[in-house]
Formats: C-alpha cells, sequence, structure tokens
C-alpha cells in the first residue's frame, strides 16, 4: 500500500471497448476519482482468452510477450480490468518467467519490432484492478474516497474462474486472500456481502457456444442462488462473467425455468458509484438485467 | 501438539436419518495430516466414522475428501496448513446445513443439475474489520467428495461419475498389429509428454471439484480426458486419430469442459486434467478433425483468425465464424449453424435495444477496426513465426529454472564466462 501516486500501463481488453462498452467509460472514471493515472496500451493485442494457446501455445505466449513487451517500454507496471485476461496472461508470464532459453526463443520475433519482455523488469507485475486496488491502493486509501457508502446494497461477488486458479500461478502464495478480495473491497464500500454458492463458480461463458445448455444452467443457477440469498446485485472484475451472468441472463432464466433479474455491476462501476458518481454516467442503463433496484437503494443514500 | 477442531459430515444411510455435521476434538502435531485428525477422531471418539484410506503417503489415492470445501486427499493435507486456511475463510458464521439425502447426485433418475457443493468453510466474517482477520480456532470442514454418490460419511460411491466415465476412453493401449515377442522399444523422449497425465492415482479429487459436470453430469470429466491423453499421447497406440475423433464428437466430450481450472488445483499429483484436455483439442484440430458437434474446432480456429486480422476480438465476427465459418464467401453452414446462430439472435437484439451493441462494428461482422499505426503488422509477423514452430513449453516437465546467472548469461546480459567462472 502506498500513498503516492499511481500509475499504470492499462490494458482494457477486448470486451470492454466490444460488448461491455460501459466497462471501459467506467474504469476511466472510477480512475479518476480515485486518483489512478492509466496509460492506455492502446497498440496491445488480446491475450487468447486461454483459446489460441489450445490451437498454438507458442503464438499464444508470443502475442502476450509482445503485450507485456509493451507494457515494459512505459517503465509501468500493467493494470488489466479482466479476469480472464489476468488468467490467460498470467499462464504465458508463468511458462515465459520459467525458462530463459524459451525466453530467448519468444523474444527472437519481438526483436525485429524494437521489443522484448523482460523477466521481472522494474519489479514488473500485471495485476487485475481488484489486486491493485487491495494491495497497491489500499483499502484505507479507498475508504477515504467513499462519498456514498452502499449502504444497505447487497452484492454478491462473482469473481471469474481466470482469476481464482490455478493458485499456484495466481501468487496466492504471496497473497493468500486474493479471492477475499471482493468482500473485502464490497465492504470497504459500505455494502454488504450476499454469501451465495456461486461466487469462486464458473459463469459457464467459455462454453456458450460449445454447449449452451451447460452453459446457461450455470450462469443461471449462480444468479438464482444469489437472489435467493437476497443479493441486490453481483458485483465482477471479468466482463467475460458479465456476459453469460447479464447480457445472456433472460435466455439462462428459461434454462432453470425461473425468474431471475438481477443487476451485475463491473467492479469499476461499484467502486464508481461509492465514490459519487451517476449509475447514468457508468452506462448501467446498457445493462440487460434492470438496474433500478440499484438506484433507488442507492438514491436513498446522499451522494 | 496443539488441539484442532473437525467439523465433519456425516451421513447413515440405514439410519433413515439425512446428513448432519459432527465436530470431533482432535490433538496432534500441525505437520500431520488431516487424515491423521480423522483417524484420532475414529480411534477415541467413535469408531464408526468411516473414512477410505490406505497408505497414507498420497499414492494409493484412496482418501480424497472437501476439506474447507476444497477437493484433495486428507493425507496430502497438513492439518496446521488446513486450519490455517479455515481461520482466514470462516469466523462465527455458521457452515449453511449439510445438502440432504434428497439431493444427492442421481445420475440413473435424469436429475436435471449435478450434486450441488456448498462450500462452508468459504464464509468471510461479518463484523470484523473487512473481514481481514479471521477467527482463532475455526473448525476444519471435512465433507465427503463431490458430484458423486455419498455411500456413508466420507465414502463416495466413484462407480458411477469415475469409474464408468475412466471406461469410457479406452484406457488401455491398442497397437499396431501384432504384439512384439519381447517389450515394446520407444525412445524414451517419446514418452516425456505423457508422464504428466502417467501421474494419475484415480482418487477422484478432480471429479469432484469439476464444475461443468456439475453443470453437465454427462461430461466424461476431467480424470477420464486426463487418461485418454495418456494414451492418444503414446507413440506405441495405433488408433490415435480414431480416440481423438471420439472425444470430439462426444457432445460431453473434450469440447464441454469450461476451463475454470478447477480440477488443476485439485489435483494431488500435478496432472493439471484440464491442461490435458488443452492438449487432446490441440491434437485433435492436428488431425484435421474440424466437424465436432459442439463446433468446437471452429471456435477455436474463428478466434485465432480473428485475432491474426484485426488483433482483438471481433464478438460479432466470433460468434457467426463459431456456428458458420466461411458463411459469407462459401455459403457452407456447419449443421448446427443455423440452431446456434438463431439461439444467439435475441441476445444480440436485447444488446443493440439497450445500447450495448449499437455501433456498425459491433453489429456487422468483420468491420471492426484493426490494430493502429502498424501494430497489425506485429502480430501477423508473430503469426507466420510462431505457426511454423508450434512450440509447446510443459512446466510440469522442464520444471522452473532457479539458478540467476544462468538466467542472465541466457538473456545475453552477462558473458557466459562469467558463468564458469561462477562455478569455479
Amino acid at each position: 500500500m502506498s500513498d503516492g501516486q499511481i500509475k499504470v500501463a492499462y490494458w482494457p481488453g477486448c470486451v470492454s471497448r466490444g460488448f461491455t462498452p460501459e466497462l471501459h467509460g467506467s474504469m476511466a472514471i472510477a480512475a479518476e476519482r480515485l486518483g489512478i493515472e492509466l496509460v492506455e496500451l492502446d497498440r496491445a493485442n488480446c491475450c487468447g482468452a486461454g483459446i489460441i494457446a489450445e490451437h498454438n501455445q507458442e503464438l499464444a505466449d508470443t502475442l502476450n510477450a509482445r503485450t507485456f513487451a509493451l507494457a515494459q517500454q512505459t517503465g509501468l507496471s500493467m493494470m488489466n480490468i479482466c479476469s480472464t485476461c489476468q488468467g490467460a496472461q498470467s499462464e504465458c508470464q508463468q511458462r515465459l518467467d520459467a525458462d530463459s532459453a524459451y525466453r530467448a526463443h519468444i523474444n527472437e520475433v519481438l526483436s525485429g519490432q524494437g521489443l522484448a519482455y523482460e523477466k521481472g523488469k522494474d519489479g514488473f507485475t500485471n495485476k487485475n484492478f481488484l489486486w491493485l486496488l487491495v494491495e497497491d491502493y489500499g483499502l484505507d486509501r479507498l475508504a477515504e474516497k467513499v462519498t456514498r457508502p452502499l449502504g444497505g446494497l447487497r452484492v454478491g461477488p462473482f469473481y471469474g474462474c481466470y482469476i481464482v486458479r490455478p493458485k499456484e500461478r495466481l501468487g496466492y502464495d504471496e497473497f493468500p486472500e486474493r479471492d477475499l478480495y471482493l468482500e473485502k473491497v464490497i465492504e470497504t464500500l459500505g455494502g454488504e456481502v450476499v454469501e451465495y454458492d456461486g461466487a469462486r463458480k464458473c459463469c459457464g461463458f467459455p462454453v456458450i457456444t460449445m454447449n449452451r445448455e451447460t452453459s446457461l444452467r450455470q450462469a443461471g443457477t449462480h444468479v438464482g442462488d444469489a437472489i435467493d440469498a437476497g443479493a441486490d446485485c453481483l458485483v465482477t472484475p471479468c466482463p467475460l462473467c458479465h456476459l453469460n451472468l447479464d447480457m445472456q441472463q433472460p435466455e439462462a432464466a428459461k434454462v432453470v425455468n425461473r425468474d431471475l433479474g438481477l443487476a451485475v455491476l463491473h467492479l469499476p462501476q461499484l467502486v464508481a458509484l461509492a465514490l459519487g458518481a451517476e449509475p447514468k454516467e457508468l452506462g448501467m442503463s446498457k445493462h440487460i438485467a434492470g438496474t433500478g433496484r440499484v438506484e433507488d437503494k442507492l438514491a436513498a443514500v446522499p451522494a | 501438539m496443539a488441539n484442532y477442531t473437525l467439523k465433519v459430515r456425516r451421513y447413515q444411510p440405514e439410519s433413515g436419518e439425512g446428513p448432519y455435521w459432527e465436530e470431533f476434538d482432535v490433538d496432534l502435531d500441525p505437520s500431520l495430516s488431516v487424515l491423521d485428525g480423522l483417524l484420532q477422531a475414529k480411534d477415541r471418539d467413535d469408531g464408526s466414522l468411516s473414512v477410505r484410506c490406505s497408505c497414507r503417503a498420497a499414492i494409493c489415492g484412496s482418501c480424497g475428501v472437501k476439506v474447507n470445501g476444497s477437493s484433495t486427499l486428507a493425507c496430502k493435507t497438513q492439518i496446521g496448513e488446513a486450519h490455517e486456511a479455515a481461520n482466514r475463510r470462516s469466523k462465527d458464521a455458521s457452515t449453511p446445513p449439510p445438502r440432504g439425502a434428497d439431493e444427492e447426485y442421481k445420475p440413473a433418475e435424469g436429475e436435471e443439475r449435478g450434486a450441488r457443493t456448498r462450500e462452508p468453510g468459504r464464509e468471510i466474517a461479518r463484523d470484523d474489520e473487512r473481514g481481514q482477520a479471521g477467527a482463532e480456532d475455526a473448525p476444519i470442514v471435512i465433507e465427503p467428495m463431490g458430484n458423486m454418490p455419498v455411500i456413508k460419511d466420507l465414502v463416495t460411491d466413484m462407480e458411477s461419475t469415475h469409474w464408468t466415465k475412466i471406461r469410457r476412453v479406452t484406457p488401455w493401449l491398442l497397437p499396431h498389429g501384432e504384439a512384439p515377442e519381447r517389450e515394446y522399444v520407444v525412445e524414451p523422449e517419446s514418452m516425456i509428454d505423457i508422464t504428466q497425465s502417467m501421474a494419475c492415482i484415480q482418487c477422484g479429487a478432480c471429479v469432484s471439484s469439476c464444475l461443468s459436470m456439475e453443470a453437465d453430469p454427462d461430461f466424461i470429466g476431467p480424470a477420464a480426458l486426463a487418461k485418454a491423453y495418456r494414451f492418444v499421447g503414446d507413440p506405441r497406440d495405433a488408433e490415435t486419430k480414431e480416440r481423438l475423433h471420439d472425444l470430439a464428437h462426444d457432445p460431453h466430450g473434450i469440447y464441454d469442459c469450461t476451463h475454470c481450472f478447477s480440477c488443476i488445483d485439485a489435483c494431488p499429483k500435478g496432472v493439471a486434467p484440464m491442461d490435458q484436455i488443452m492438449r487432446l483439442r490441440r491434437k485433435a484440430g492436428e488431425h484435421g478433425i474440424d466437424d465436432d458437434p459442439n463446433n468446437g474446432h471452429n471456435h477455436v480456429t474463428a478466434m485465432t483468425k480473428i485475432i491474426e486480422k484485426k488483433g482483438t476480438n471481433d464478438e460479432s465476427l466470433l460468434i457467426q465464424e463459431s456456428y458458420a465459418p466461411g458463411v459469407k464467401g462459401k455459403l457452407k453452414p456447419t449443421k448446427g449453424a443455423v440452431k446456434g446462430l438463431t439461439e444467439s439472435l435475441p441476445t444480440v437484439l436485447r444488446a443493440i435495444k439497450t445500447g450495448k451493441a449499437r455501433s456498425l462494428s459491433k453489429l456487422i461482422p468483420g468491420i471492426h477496426p484493426k490494430l493502429p499505426g502498424g501494430a497489425q503488422d506485429e502480430v501477423k509477423a508473430i503469426y507466420e513465426h510462431t505457426e511454423a514452430h508450434r512450440e509447446e513449453f510443459n512446466l510440469y516437465i522442464k520444471g522452473e529454472e532457479g539458478d540467476e546467472a544462468e538466467v542472465a548469461v541466457a538473456e545475453g546480459l552477462e558473458p557466459p564466462q562469467s558463468r564458469e567462472e561462477a562455478v569455479q
């Protein structure tokens, strides 16, 4: 934790500029209110979401080495806003960091582009906004920034598989509470944590085009469990989870054969709301599952 | 020596009662195992407490259980560490009631869902500040494995969801022609690739943790698919392509895994079943198996091509190409294309309505912008370079290099002689 200015090489990912445009805008607003400076990596490429590695592992490793190299050129550590980017990039980084000969092989093609990924250069790390918020920004500092505590808002955490497993790859030895950070952030923002079965389970998104039934059953079950536990909304650091939990929610409701209708917020939206931003500027009207209940509860709290 | 409380999910079918929680106080060294704790409770307090075990050394694979919600071997989990994990994640929050016997997984009766797996060890403290500090004496929560019917206490029936599926993948060698007179002679290098999948001890921890199987009990599952790779990768096996075709064409086969990584964390032997499933997908692609009913191969190919052309993902094109590759050029949609695209339509329409997808580049497949200023050419160059090698780096086999001097040399930061000097 530091009191100093935080400046990061920012990888927004594909989905935040695709089907969840509200996430990209919300992160900018949250960063401004927190005082985090974002240097956007606009030349960087897709992480491959684990899918490109299914085709060619070396291709996935090189694509992500390129992104890391672009970040290292800024002299800053990297921040992402997607659990899937975190997981897919950490997987490649683990292989790159494991072996200097392999790293040299991967850097061969990058050197032609004036780029190189160096292990641990300037203490390089790649952290999801959630990790950065707790480990580098600090919850005490976050608490000081809260102008509209989320009083009474009951929030269910939803992490996304790629940010909780495998533990060894994702730095849980050093930071064993990384899978409790959403709860900590919700409480810091003045919300109430809702415990339900699905917080660390799979949203089903990776198989939405391959096994629609399984995928939507997973999404529908978790949303239903959160509703049964009394949640007003879910919050997730993963826009791919958001696609299945929010965008597909009406379809998931059909598969699990029950009414759903639970707002799913992106992590930067929840943070920005507690820091005084308005739901409209955070793009909450773009969500498929209505956010009215969240807005009504917040309206009762003076900003 | 230290005192621990074991909170065990008990169930005796002959009693006619549902499952219940029972706490046992045990007293043993923190370096001993959760299994040692269970055996002490059985010895001192209740001889009827049932747990399957044998070797106590993570070799026999008998004592698979869930400790604080995580699937593992009781004998490989130190009780001191389990206690720390329980403290981190629990305070005075009450453990949810165990699922009733009537909620047990009954595959034969066509139940819609797999067994529900609560995570009783995972409640965060509510009344301490931001849940940072847990209690000092949280109980270690021990349950039978998930995704399997419970026979008694911690003993599960592994037949329906483990052994049946293991047999499903033909877990024996199908050799070329007649068996040789003496042993097969293979290059050691050609067997290295399958050593990771050979490390499996059939404990079922991965099956217990599998989130795909929880939603789709028909999924072949992590243990059986890891076992399948053990033979797909074996140079002595003659049916490689047939095996891959079979596993790709089963709608509950290799393309039914949701990438949740649960099996990787659960496996006590480092098999990383999900990695083996991804290898099977890669091999299926290399063998030209591109017509699976889940459109799994199409999905991988579509994503790979889109990033080559655009650098970032064009979601509309990904949906279209996953179901119907080349539909624009050749009008050759796959079997499930019309159904798949039709099913996606309501979702897309809703996204247009709320403004999620209102710009043309998000709606019309293919007009998504490329990366700016020559960056796309850099991505293309990476494709050309790596498609020629397709190198696979397996950490299980190669391990992590710890020698900093070696790293410095390989990266050209220091001349090679400095390494020799360091050795001298």
